[in-house]
């Protein structure tokens, strides 16, 4: 892991945590642009992923604004590797199938809403104001994706089926959005950034009310896997960078 | 559209006081799940202060009807508009 010696460094490279999940998550949900079930879908999707991505250039810029030299939210998103990207393993995860989407989706909505209310009470002003602004967007996906929750686990065999399966699979990077490591307890000293691991509970609490109501059951014994703050990422983001960075890098400095 | 989903038709309210106005339709299987696809279709680029939804097959409608036995009787009897009257010399405020 990097050492990070000025505040300003670690400053920003949390913010780098908080904005490459966003957009990783948001060019994730853009995926299905044109392939929802239904037009209103379609929409739907892609609102959430331009609330993400419109949260992810809030957060790059301040990080650049911190780094020597400056870097714009532009050479941060579009001229880093993967092994560069800070983002939690969990938004990385492939689109699968539409419950795949959705628990991936809720997975991290409830933990996002509850962490920007974290963040909104931040000494840092900037991410006070960023968080502030985030939630009351990210409080609207956790309810779209809470109830495609129940719709999905509550609903046919099949669906019920795929709902659990994707469960299972998305439960084993959970632990990364609740691990606490230096960088995290640094910028918790310091006023700026969240206690994650204090609200597992409260998380946990929420997501089993609406698992309940889904007949859908938290797997037992999920893996810890949380690699991904640290920048160790699984091939998939590979792959999902460079079609997002694509015409940025063939075409250096243009403008659109 | 999945087989066991309707129609509804979508009313927003621009602000408080006026009426709200129809805007278009969703398509959804329920009451809920339209309501937020009418929020995340219609509401996106404006901001509105209230959204209606009617189930379409609620709708009583007039279409099909005999348009010219239902409509256009009014035409020829100008006399039922204001404007039919000449304005009496020397009256204000009109």
């Amino acid at each position: 892991m990097t050492t990070h010696r000025t505040p300003g460094a670690q400053l920003s490279e949390y913010l780098l945590r908080l904005g490459d999940s966003t957009l990783i998550l948001a060019q994730q949900l853009c995926g299905w642009c044109g392939h929802a079930p239904t037009l209103e879908e379609d929409v739907a999707l892609s609102n959430v992923a331009l609330d993400l991505l419109g949260q992810s250039r809030l957060w790059l810029d301040y990080a650049g604004s911190q780094m020597t030299p400056r870097q714009s939210e532009d050479q941060l998103a579009y001229q880093r590797d993967a092994e560069q990207f800070r983002n939690v393993l969990l938004v990385e995860q492939p689109n699968g199938n539409f419950a795949d989407t959705q628990v991936r989706q809720f997975l991290f909505d409830s933990w996002h809403c509850l962490l920007l209310r974290e963040l909104s009470r931040s000494s840092d002003a900037q991410v006070s104001a960023i968080a502030s602004k985030a939630r009351k967007e990210v409080a609207y996906h956790l309810q779209r994706s809470s109830e495609w929750v129940v719709r999905l686990g509550d609903g046919t065999a099949r669906s019920h089926a795929y709902a659990q399966q994707a469960l299972a699979h998305c439960a084993d990077h959970v632990h990364e959005l609740f691990a606490m490591d230096g960088l995290d307890q640094a910028m918790l000293h310091a006023g700026i950034g969240a206690d994650l691991a204090a609200l597992k509970p409260e998380w946990f609490s929420y997501v089993q009310q609406v698992l309940a109501a889904a007949r859908l059951s938290y797997p037992q014994n999920p893996l810890n896997l949380d690699a991904g703050k640290r920048g160790q990422h699984g091939e998939h983001l590979v792959g999902l960078l460079m079609e997002m960075q694509y015409l940025a890098r063939s075409n250096p400095g243009a403008q659109w | 559209m999945p087989n066991n989903w309707k129609t509804w038709e979508v009313f927003v309210r621009s602000q408080n006081g006026i009426a709200h106005r129809h805007i278009g339709s969703v398509q959804a299987s329920d009451a809920d799940m339209a309501l937020r696809y009418a929020r995340d279709v219609y509401t996106r680029r404006d901001a509105f202060v209230s959204l209606w939804l009617v189930a379409s097959e609620h709708l009583i409608s007039s279409a099909g009807q005999d348009q010219s036995a239902w409509f256009e009787t009014a035409h020829d009897k100008g006399y039922r508009q204001a404007t039919f009257y000449p304005v009496p010399d020397g009256v204000q405020n009109l």
